[in-house]
């Protein structure tokens, strides 16, 4: 840097300035080399990813093409009759934990993310988020080891048979209860997902913005009112793309599920039996596979899990696309 | 159409009727309900900490903390192998997702072009919302179907879990950094590279830094990628051979929560207080280094 | 269930004239946290006139209208004292709903601010809404708030589209039949014309003139000539205290403030 202290003939300046250019004119296409490489690398990592979960499906695939689909059968004994592997069961697994979840999920994050933004004095706001946001940190097998332990007897104690005695004549609510079972894995899944979606929606709810509410408010509105007018029709379309984050994020998870959702390969109306989640038998077999054909089929149930996934992401991210569009075109207006 | 004297009705008007009695009662039940949402969210996560507290806290002692797992059917153990592997194993995912991750974060702030840079972030989101199983499963054909599982395959598993965490954060961080500070460099001469090297990053620091950690807690936390890629034991005792495969404490957890006995559930408790103090402490310090960053750069715009 | 006294209370036609209540605040003081804002004002709003409120920016001009239909109470850390008395009702009476008080002191604010997602009836009928009005008043009052905000002619052939498609005029207008349709007794506005062009702020003033048949009116604004066009009587704020109000005449041409001559004279603010 000091290249220029008296006596130093020009010339010495000049070469030694064209020698660090030198140095400067390869350090730029190396940077920009590397930066391109890192970023080619993701998104093969993605294609890789797969190409090769399909591709270990292959030997289920042909073996059963589509049908594994809605094959109920999940027998991994090559000397049994009934050998033979397919998803249904799993499938509805995912899909009613899942939606279920969800179901529960959805309301509360809004609730959570209306306390936040509206009702909360503004000293607790942050605090209060970031302990929410906290709950989306604990590793899912330490809440499925709590679920597991802890929520498990409360579940076959006390939730279930309160459920069992008001609402017992809905099917769902039919049947013995139990500690570890579908309804279990329900409520690991909304604790899961419940961070993440009142995340969102938190964020979504800071873009209201203050003149609406403040119209709203003018016209005589009371709070709820003026959520139910302004807020919630805003954020619309973001809350449906938060809500399906938040499904992508349940579909998904597998160890949590697996420790109290009961591993049961079979379809129950009662949400009280145990059953299984694409995401959780997989895991439940990690050290079971024997044949070709039990491993190729847990990729096949990994294959569904993952279109599952990419589409609800896809979704979601659509849906985030076209929201502030729509609003921006809205707001604005011509004036 | 002919309106009483408006006094005689405004005093009236003013105090408010039945129905907006009732519309402020509604008002009081939703924010309520609201007010219980966000109690009970914290509340579950009081729960589950203090449980996980009570029910550990008495299971460690510097036995369990020394010592490696035993064979079954024998008692006491520890966890000692699992705390080493799980560093190795994150380690090594680091050292692999966090460089690529800045790199990725880089190209879309320095050099690639607005399309480019959204096709980047459109694969970290979908390669972010692949179940983490699955990413074993991929690593798994990847990496062990023909070899072993190694801690290398499962450093691999955790790697892809944490390369759109890292990536992302540094995408939006360095998005943030005003481009006057980057100008500022390049109107002095300074090339690009030596631009990003000692403005750029510098300015970006504390937000990269809390997207590194964040993906650190997170891959520390995981199971599942690890299930079909450094889960089957070939050594006891502890390793720091990434050759092979290394327990993690997550594993473990998984593991002794499926055993039936006591002694393994108070043990699994005793790993998940370690497993969720570590993930926690983690997480404050990232995020209280977020909202520094965040400070900084809003001051320089 | 039905016979609720909102209900009675059907916008005016427009052109009728109807008495509206006079405004006394006394001692007015607001607060943003601990930074005094408005220092304790007294001010009279003539029943059925434009009161025009001038000052430089900052001056607590729109802070100490948004006391008048207790919306500055919205702001998380602010809070005002004082008396704000329509006729013979001190607003900020326990006994008093502020819920009902927005819905007598209307409000119209400095950017248009339709609801972006409803369409231009639902607009209007919004507020009309929230007291469960029956859907054949509905129509008839939105209607006619739409008629007193000037606005019918040129929307009621599309009243189911968005009211984002309106220009910028039509949106404050829209913002005033909003506020209409709940027949308050007072409208307040906030420099409703800063974010409008000439003409479509001209169409303002000319409705503000026809409002005022029917309702007591509060401006600010910080346009002197719009002040000197619809106000009956304009009031000068500095910082935070009410330097002068009289006859607007008499305030452009001989007020009896220093501070008022320069400010009206274009030496500051």
């Amino acid at each position: 840097m000091t290249t220029y202290s008296s006596g130093t003939p020009v010339a010495a300046v000049r070469l030694s300035s064209a020698r660090r250019t030198a140095v400067d004119r390869a350090g730029d296409p190396i940077l920009r080399g590397l930066t391109w490489l890192a970023s080619a690398v993701a998104i093969v990592l993605f294609v890789a990813l797969v190409y090769k979960v399909c591709d270990l499906a292959g030997e289920s695939f042909s073996h059963y093409g589509l049908s594994f689909i809605g094959r109920e059968t999940w027998n991994p004994n090559p000397s049994t009759k009934t050998y033979g592997f397919g998803a249904a069961d799993f499938l509805f697994g995912t899909a009613v934990t899942s939606f279920f979840a969800l179901l529960i999920a959805a309301p509360t994050s809004v609730a959570i993310a209306l306390f936040l933004t509206e009702l909360a004095p503004r000293r607790a706001r942050r605090p209060v988020a970031t302990l929410v946001e906290l709950l989306a940190a604990i590793p899912s097998v330490v809440l499925g080891l709590w679920g597991l332990i802890v929520l498990a007897p409360i579940m076959s104690s006390t939730i279930e048979p309160a459920l069992h005695a008001v609402l017992g004549w809905i099917p769902l609510f039919s049947g013995t209860p139990s500690s570890v079972g579908i309804l279990t894995g329900v409520v690991i899944l909304t604790i899961m997902t419940v961070p993440i979606v009142s995340a969102v929606m938190h964020e979504l709810f800071g873009t209201v913005p203050g003149e609406l509410k403040e119209a709203a408010l003018a016209l005589g509105a009371t709070r709820w009112e003026m959520v139910r007018m302004v807020m919630l029709p805003y954020a619309r379309s973001g809350m449906v793309g938060a809500v399906i984050l938040g499904l992508g994020r349940a579909l998904g998870e597998a160890i949590a599920v697996a420790l109290v959702v009961g591993n049961a390969d079979a379809i129950h109306t009662s949400l009280f039996e145990p059953g299984s989640t694409l995401a959780s038998h997989i895991a439940a077999e990690y050290q079971g596979a024997t044949t070709s054909l039990q491993i190729s089929s847990l990729a096949y149930l990994a294959v569904i899990l993952l279109a599952l996934s990419v589409i609800a992401n896809l979704i979601a991210r659509l849906i985030a696309r076209r929201a502030p569009l729509r609003l921006g075109a809205g707001v604005g207006g011509p004036e | 159409m002919s309106p009483p004297a408006p006094t005689a009705t405004l005093a009236g008007r003013l105090m408010g009727d039945v129905r907006l009695r009732r519309r402020r009662a509604l008002n009081r039940t939703m924010e309520t309900v609201a007010t219980l949402a966000a109690v009970a969210a914290v509340v579950v996560l009081a729960v589950v900490f203090v449980s996980v507290v009570i029910k550990g806290i008495g299971a460690i002692n510097l036995d369990f903390l020394i010592h490696s797992e035993v064979p079954f059917g024998q008692s006491g153990g520890g966890i000692a192998n699992a705390i080493v592997g799980t560093i190795v194993l994150v380690a090594l995912a680091s050292a692999m997702a966090i460089p690529v991750g800045i790199l990725v974060g880089l190209h879309a702030s320095e050099f690639a072009r607005p399309r480019t840079a959204a096709a980047v972030r459109f694969a970290l989101d979908l390669l972010n919302g692949v179940p983490t199983i699955v990413t074993g499963i991929f690593v798994f054909g990847l990496l062990v179907v023909g070899h072993t599982q190694s801690g290398y395959a499962g450093a691999f598993a955790l790697a892809i879990v944490m390369l759109p965490i890292v990536a992302r954060a540094a995408q939006e961080v360095l998005s943030l950094v005003p481009a006057t500070v980057r100008e500022g460099a390049l109107a002095l001469g300074a090339t690009r590279w030596r631009a990003v090297v000692r403005v750029v990053l510098p300015t970006a620091s504390s937000g990269l830094i809390t997207g590194a950690l964040l993906a650190v807690a997170r891959a520390a936390g995981e199971t599942a990628p690890l299930l079909f890629t450094s889960s089957i034991l070939t050594t006891t005792g502890v390793s720091t051979n990434p050759g092979q495969t290394l327990v993690s404490i997550p594993l473990r957890i998984y593991q002794l929560a499926e055993g039936t006995s006591p002694s393994e559930h108070s043990e699994a408790w005793a790993a998940a207080l370690l497993l969720i103090l570590a993930v926690l402490a983690i997480n404050v310090v990232a995020r209280a280094l977020y909202g520094r960053t965040r400070a900084r750069m809003a001051a320089m715009q | 269930m039905d016979d609720v006294p909102e209900a009675s209370l059907s916008p005016t036609l427009p052109g009728v004239h109807k008495p509206a209540p006079s405004v006394r605040i006394r001692g007015l003081r607001a607060y943003y946290g601990d930074a005094e804002r408005v220092k304790g004002i007294d001010l009279d709003l003539n029943a059925n006139e434009v009161t025009a409120i001038i000052g430089p920016s900052g001056c607590g001009k729109s802070t100490m209208i948004r006391c008048i239909n207790r919306m500055h109470e919205e702001i998380p850390g602010a809070r005002s004292e004082g008396r704000v008395v329509l006729d013979d009702v001190n607003l900020y009476d326990p006994s008093v709903d502020v819920i009902a008080v927005r819905r007598t002191v209307g409000m119209v604010f400095q950017r248009p601010n339709p609801f972006p997602t409803m369409s231009i009836f639902d607009n209007v009928a919004a507020g009309p809404r929230l007291a469960n009005r029956r859907r054949s008043d509905l129509q008839a009052a939105v209607r006619t708030a739409l008629e007193g905000a000037g606005l019918w002619q040129e929307v009621a052939d599309r009243l189911s589209e968005p009211a984002t498609g309106l220009s910028g005029g039509q949106q404050q207008r829209l913002c005033i039949a909003r506020s209409l349709a709940v027949d308050p007794e007072v409208i307040l506005m906030d420099e409703p014309c800063s974010a409008l062009d000439p003409t479509a702020s001209l169409r303002i003033e000319q409705l503000i003139d026809e409002l005022k048949r029917r309702v007591t009116i509060a401006i600010v604004t910080h346009n002197m000539q719009q002040a000197a066009r619809v106000a009956d009587r304009t009031a000068f704020m500095l910082d935070g205290e009410l330097i002068e109000v009289g006859p607007t005449h008499h305030m452009f041409t001989s007020p009896s403030d220093p501070r008022t001559e320069d400010y009206v004279t274009g030496k500051f603010g």
